[in-house]
């Protein structure tokens, strides 16, 4: 456990003294601010105008551009570029020391190669809980404390829902644990396609091929795709705003969690299989 | 001291850090290694060579599990290395093709995940006192891609002896160094070998340097072996490179021109005549030149790795 612990702060060390980990903190943050002061600036006029086609029909009190709702949007917005920052990352964790000849080192001491592999496994993982945290404070915190907690009123496909603003908290803290599951399963992806190829970029490229043809899959109403959808990890990767229903779908939420984590510990399992038997001929 | 103690130093005494047993490598309808073996005895500088493309690195490399033999076992200090690569890796220090590092961090920060590796829990003091030995001192705060190839084997060499290893695998250890690293690495090499008992394989294409270091070594061309043994045994009459100083150029070249040595002639500088000749005929060559009035100043010879390796892997 000593030598475990070892090399994964070793691992830890090398994943945040990388540049390239600053990358995905360095999008966020650009995305998350642009886009606050952007509603900063024209939002209140954007949602005037929606909201003022409802009046007619409801009566809207409070503050409807708030905290919750920016965070609520932020979410949607980057969860799409997210797995790409995740993949920059995890994806050259093995191929990126076996291109550069580093993983000779690594492996010709004492630990073994799963621990090795588990251990960049865990700071991928590490990682990845890193960017969301960050973007979870940027959005919500950071928005809450320029536009304020409100209600937050979003339209479904089942019409419009609003949920009050003492009722958020948990929602975005379960949100935010399924985001985590989510980007896990593409950081896990990535890292056994780093595991399998042999350089820095491939794995990143393969990885992101793999997120948009299923997405692509997955929009489609097709019997030939509805077969395999359920399957598709990035069917369940949008779960999470299935907190913010009312009430909410807490079998389809389990469901679409364990299907995600599934998904890990198959991609996980081959990634062990695989590197144990891989050549090192770099 | 009982008689058990005694077998005991003495079967490590006479036993081998390195044991290869008909290891074989394929990739697809390649082999890259038909069948190699050979021993290592333990305390011994064992050169490892061959020419590009000979298999050597991929020997090394089986024997570092880095990658698995189609055939064949690998034991090291006696113990097969497929059942216990752990405990074997704790004892090897190696620096294989080249020294890479975390080009993003220090030297330091690199020995330090290297320690860290090795379970090695280092002094300030050890640190420097390593620095010092492959002398980067000064320089170890520095982001590695500021290195140049020399200093990464340096830090290579330094990454290697970290964790104190009974056996060090050096892969062309001394490309890169200017002629003063050589030397130094040459001389480190040595004291490790004889005052700490550090059994050494090293490999590298620098063959005076193999001379010079090596105790025993093994030839392999093809996949497999031409040559092994010790080097002395190994290198033969047809091997001298006989050094002839003489006094007067001129009658000097006229002599050598005229005799039946003419075509052994590998070089001449100045008042320095080289040429390849077996042992027996060196007093001839003497004699001739001085009965054809040739001044001698000096007469000497040794026995060349360089044409030994190109005789039986080129057959030259």
């Amino acid at each position: 456990m000593k030598e475990f612990i070892a090399i994964l702060k070793n691992e830890l060390i090398k994943t945040i003294k990388r540049p390239r980990s600053f990358i995905g903190f360095g999008v966020v943050a650009f995305i998350c601010l642009i886009l606050q002061a952007a509603f900063a600036n024209d939002g209140r006029e954007i949602l005037s105008l929606v909201t003022g086609q409802l009046e007619n029909t409801l009566s809207i009190e409070g503050q409807v551009l708030n905290g919750n709702l920016i965070c609520f949007v932020l979410l949607q917005t980057l969860i799409i570029q997210m797995p790409l920052l995740v993949a920059l990352v995890t994806g050259d964790l093995v191929s990126g020391e076996v291109a550069t000849g580093t993983m000779r080192f690594l492996l010709t001491r004492p630990a073994s190669r799963t621990k090795v592999l588990v251990a960049k496994w865990l700071a991928g993982m590490f990682y990845t809980f890193l960017l969301l945290l960050f973007l979870g404070v940027l959005a919500l915190f950071v928005s809450r404390g320029i536009f304020g907690a409100d209600d937050l009123i979003h339209v479904n496909s089942e019409g419009l829902t609003v949920i009050q603003a003492n009722d958020m908290n948990w929602r975005f803290a379960g949100a935010f644990v399924i985001a985590f599951l989510s980007l896990s399963v593409v950081a896990t992806l990535a890292h056994f396609l780093s595991t399998v190829l042999d350089n820095s970029i491939t794995p990143i490229v393969s990885t992101m091929a793999i997120v948009i043809i299923f997405t692509i899959i997955g929009m489609f109403d097709m019997p030939s795709f509805n077969v395999i959808q359920p399957f598709l990890f990035t069917t369940h990767m949008i779960s999470w705003k299935d907190m913010f229903e009312d009430p909410v779908p807490k079998q389809e939420i389990i469901n679409s969690c364990i299907i995600l984590f599934a998904h890990i510990v198959v991609l996980l399992g081959s990634s062990i299989y695989i590197f144990n038997r891989k050549d090192i001929n770099s | 001291m009982t008689f058990e103690y005694l077998l005991c130093i003495s079967k490590w005494i006479m036993s081998n850090a390195i044991e290869v047993k008909n290891i074989k490598k394929k990739f697809g309808d390649f082999v890259a290694v038909k069948d190699l073996s050979f021993e290592v005895p333990a305390g011994e500088i064992f050169g490892f060579l061959g020419p590009n493309g000979s298999g050597k690195s991929t020997s090394l490399r089986m024997m570092l599990a880095l990658i698995s033999p189609t055939d064949g076992s690998i034991d090291f200090f006696g113990k097969p290395l497929k059942k216990n690569r752990s405990e074997i890796m704790g004892r090897i220090g190696c620096i294989i093709e080249k020294p890479d590092f975390y080009t993003y961090l220090s030297a330091h920060e690199n020995l330090k995940l290297f320690a860290r590796a090795n379970g090695v829990d280092y002094s300030k003091e050890d640190y420097t006192e390593l620095y010092e030995l492959v002398g980067l001192s000064g320089r170890e705060g520095d982001k590695v891609k500021t290195y140049s190839h020399g200093m990464k084997q340096r830090l290579g060499l330094a990454q290697a002896l970290l964790h104190n290893p009974d056996l060090i695998i050096l892969d062309e250890p001394n490309t890169g160094l200017d002629p003063k690293g050589i030397i130094e690495l040459r001389e480190l090499l040595l004291k490790l070998n004889k005052e700490e008992g550090k059994t050494i394989l090293f490999s590298s294409h620098i063959l005076s340097e193999v001379e010079a270091l090596c105790d025993s070594l093994i030839v392999i061309n093809n996949g497999e072996t031409v040559a092994q043994g010790r080097v002395e045994d190994l290198l033969s009459d047809e091997d001298l490179l006989v050094d002839i100083e003489v006094g007067n150029l001129e009658k000097g070249k006229v002599a050598f021109e005229n005799s039946k040595w003419k075509d052994l002639l590998r070089e001449q500088k100045g008042n320095h005549f080289r040429l390849n000749l077996p042992m027996d005929e060196i007093p001839k060559v003497n004699t001739y030149l001085i009965e054809n009035g040739v001044e001698l100043v000096s007469s000497s010879y040794r026995k060349r790795l360089e044409d030994y390796f190109l005789r039986i892997t080129q057959g030259k």
